[in-house]
């Protein structure tokens, strides 16, 4: 009887999306098996395993800030105090007992956190959850005030707030261990979490932007006043935005920590917010699928060229090993993004396999009109 | 008590710092609207400068000083003709993006070239020898630098307020578009603009390296944040208000601290909760003006 429902369902689309669905059950199934034989260690050894965990996570970050500063035209910058928040909850959730006694020698930590120890994949669930409902909370605290500014202020203020949450983080010995940091966090955060957690967000977020919700943020973003006159909650709106973004920050920054497995303070500075918002604007601000492309191809260009710290040869001069270069090459590229290439990547707009198909087979057209006399102009 | 006007003293030269490096914040806002969040790696520059000039290269200070003053204007008009220049007419936010990247940019270059290791910023004179006056220890400096601040500072009002410069950046900062109608020449005012804000932002540094002798990387970051606050405090765009506000921050951090010293941990944060109280109850500031929004 079911069977024959589905059958009826695709018998009755049209081609095009007949076709799209099966593409897209093609590219699911491909990238599931991806994922099985990347995380049994056939495809790829630790290492690759490792720098793709970090893709997604800084694609769920990536998500996040999109949120608020390409839908919502928020221009937030609390992103690394958020994850902080999110990294430091799931932390001290998932750290067994024994390591909490021998990580916080400096001062006892607090006797309420002291035995607790959410262990395994559904413990890591609910620090994961707890952490985002956390930081939620936090970013719903901080957004009553700063949600009142606008622009560059907002910007300065939400800085603010996230550098105050790292110094809090650095002064409170007994919960965060302060400046020294904590180590040895289990590694729960496989490839199933990360590109799990990953896909959720994506869904949820192209799911969001189709509702009533998502087309307010976009309005909000277009023209405050003439949302407003239209009857939109300013307020309301920018707030749900906020508090979503802070949530999925939150949730990025627990599956971070442990995929690098120790955190301190000073990780989460205003920089790492920067790394972020490189991304999202070379994705593009606004696009879900920007941020997706986007926080992989920096993180593994990142990882990538590790050569150019290392020191090369240019054939005439010979380059020494400096720490660092590949960020400068980052931040030129970043430079000449915002110069000649704002709007990104893909700048706002979405991928479709129409979208994929039309540009492939107009390909050999635009290439032979390359060669046409003239035709190239036209 | 002798504790006492020792902090007093300590206030009076962070407020001097302070006020220096958030004029050129308050008059870049003042013409483009635009958060230059590049200024503090100005300074971060300025002080690696001086290191290279006085330490590597066995300039004389006085000499030294001179170079460092004329590189530093030289980095901060180039950024604005290299960076903000282009996109001038671009949405406000890609002008803001475009000073995180010259940020960023100058960070990450500043790590490569001058490497992460701390370096010690060279003694100037004997600025930071002290002088001992009815039983109190005071660094030299403390005298110096709000002396140094107040000339400085009267002679950017001769400069804003009597010369047609001045004229011109009072014009372009109150309406754009009409300055550049009745032929001001938009590009040569920004550019005054970027250099003596640099300028003051160099001075800082100098004066900043005595008190606080480590280079590193990041070593702009933390005051040009708070350059910024004291600017918003003040009343952005108002320079007088600028002088205040660093003066008005400064002593707040200091005294805070010497009444509670065990907040000493969280002196970085008194500056952003200031800032978020401000934008909160007095978003104009001390002397700014009102802007509303046109529709």
């Amino acid at each position: 009887m079911e069977k024959r429902q589905i059958k009826g369902f695709v018998a009755n689309l049209n081609p095009k999306k007949r076709r799209n669905l099966l593409l897209s059950s093609i590219s699911i199934t491909a990238l599931l098996l991806f994922l099985y034989f990347s995380n049994e260690g056939i495809l790829m050894g630790s290492y690759g395993v490792r720098v793709l965990n970090l893709c997604a996570v800084y694609a769920v970050l990536t998500l996040s800030m999109n949120l608020i500063n390409g839908f919502t035209g928020q221009f937030s910058l609390g992103t690394a105090g958020f994850m902080a928040v999110g990294a430091y909850t799931t932390a001290l959730l998932i750290l067994p007992v024994e390591i909490k006694e021998k990580i916080f020698y400096l001062e006892p930590m607090v006797p309420w956190l002291k035995d607790v120890h959410w262990a395994g994949n559904l413990g890591f669930l609910g620090a994961l959850l707890t952490a985002g409902v956390l930081t939620a909370f936090i970013a719903f605290l901080i957004g009553f005030p700063v949600l009142r500014l606008k622009g560059d202020y907002l910007a300065i203020a939400t800085l603010g707030f996230s550098e105050i949450i790292r110094v809090i983080f650095t002064n409170m010995q007994n919960l965060t261990n302060g400046s020294t940091g904590i180590k040895s966090i289990p590694p729960i955060a496989n490839m199933w979490w990360t590109f799990g957690v990953m896909a959720f967000f994506t869904i949820f977020m192209v799911r969001l932007m189709k509702t009533s919700y998502g087309r307010a943020f976009k309005s909000i973003r277009d023209d405050e006043v003439a949302a407003e006159s239209m009857g939109i909650s300013l307020f309301r709106h920018k707030m749900l935005s906020f508090v979503l973004s802070g949530f999925i920050a939150g949730v990025g920054g627990g599956l971070m920590a442990s995929v690098v497995g120790a955190i301190t303070p000073i990780f989460f500075r205003f920089i790492l917010t920067y790394d972020i918002l490189l991304i999202v604007v070379l994705g593009g601000m606004g696009s879900i699928t920007g941020s997706i492309v986007g926080a992989f191809l920096i993180t593994i260009a990142k990882e990538w060229l590790r050569w150019l710290d290392g020191g090369f040869s240019l054939g005439f001069v010979r380059i020494p090993a400096i720490a660092g270069m590949r960020m400068v090459v980052f931040s030129v590229l970043l430079m000449l993004v915002i110069l000649f290439y704002r709007r990104g990547l893909f700048g706002g707009r979405e991928f479709s396999f129409d979208w994929l198909i039309n540009s492939l087979s107009a390909l050999p057209k635009r290439v032979f009109s390359l060669f046409k006399k003239g035709g190239a102009a036209k | 008590m002798a504790l006492f006007w020792q902090n007093i003293a300590n206030g009076l030269t962070i407020g001097s710092l302070y006020a220096l490096v958030a004029i050129g914040y308050t008059m870049v806002y003042g013409i483009l609207r635009l958060i230059n969040f590049a200024h503090g790696d100005i300074f971060m520059m300025a002080m690696y400068f001086s290191f290279f000039a006085i330490t590597v290269f066995y300039i004389p200070w006085y000499i030294a000083i001179l170079l460092v003053l004329v590189a530093t204007v030289l980095l901060g008009v180039l950024i604005e003709k290299a960076a903000y220049a282009p996109i001038r007419s671009a949405p406000r936010i890609s002008l803001l993006i475009s000073s995180i990247g010259v940020s960023y940019l100058l960070e990450n270059l500043a790590t490569v070239v001058f490497t992460g290791v701390p370096r010690q910023f060279p003694k100037i004179g004997t600025l930071q020898d002290n002088i001992v006056i009815g039983g109190i220890n005071i660094q030299q400096l403390s005298f110096v630098t709000p002396v140094l601040m107040l000339l400085l500072v009267l002679a950017l009002m001769v400069l804003v307020d009597k010369t047609k410069a001045g004229m011109a950046m009072r014009a372009v900062s109150k309406d754009f578009e009409t300055a550049k109608l009745m032929g001001v020449n938009i590009n040569r005012t920004i550019a005054t603009t970027f250099a003596v804000g640099s300028l003051l932002a160099a001075v800082g540094a100098i004066m900043w390296g005595q008190k606080y002798p480590q280079i590193q990387p990041y070593v702009g970051v933390m005051p040009g944040l708070k350059c910024f606050i004291a600017a918003v405090i003040g009343g952005i765009g108002n320079i007088r208000g600028a002088v205040v506000g660093g003066l008005v921050l400064g002593m707040m951090e200091i005294m805070i601290v010497y009444i509670v010293p065990t907040l000493s941990g969280y002196k970085d944060a008194f500056a952003f909760i200031a800032l978020i109280l401000i934008l909160l109850f007095l978003p104009t500031g001390l002397f700014g003006e009102k802007i509303t929004d046109k529709v």
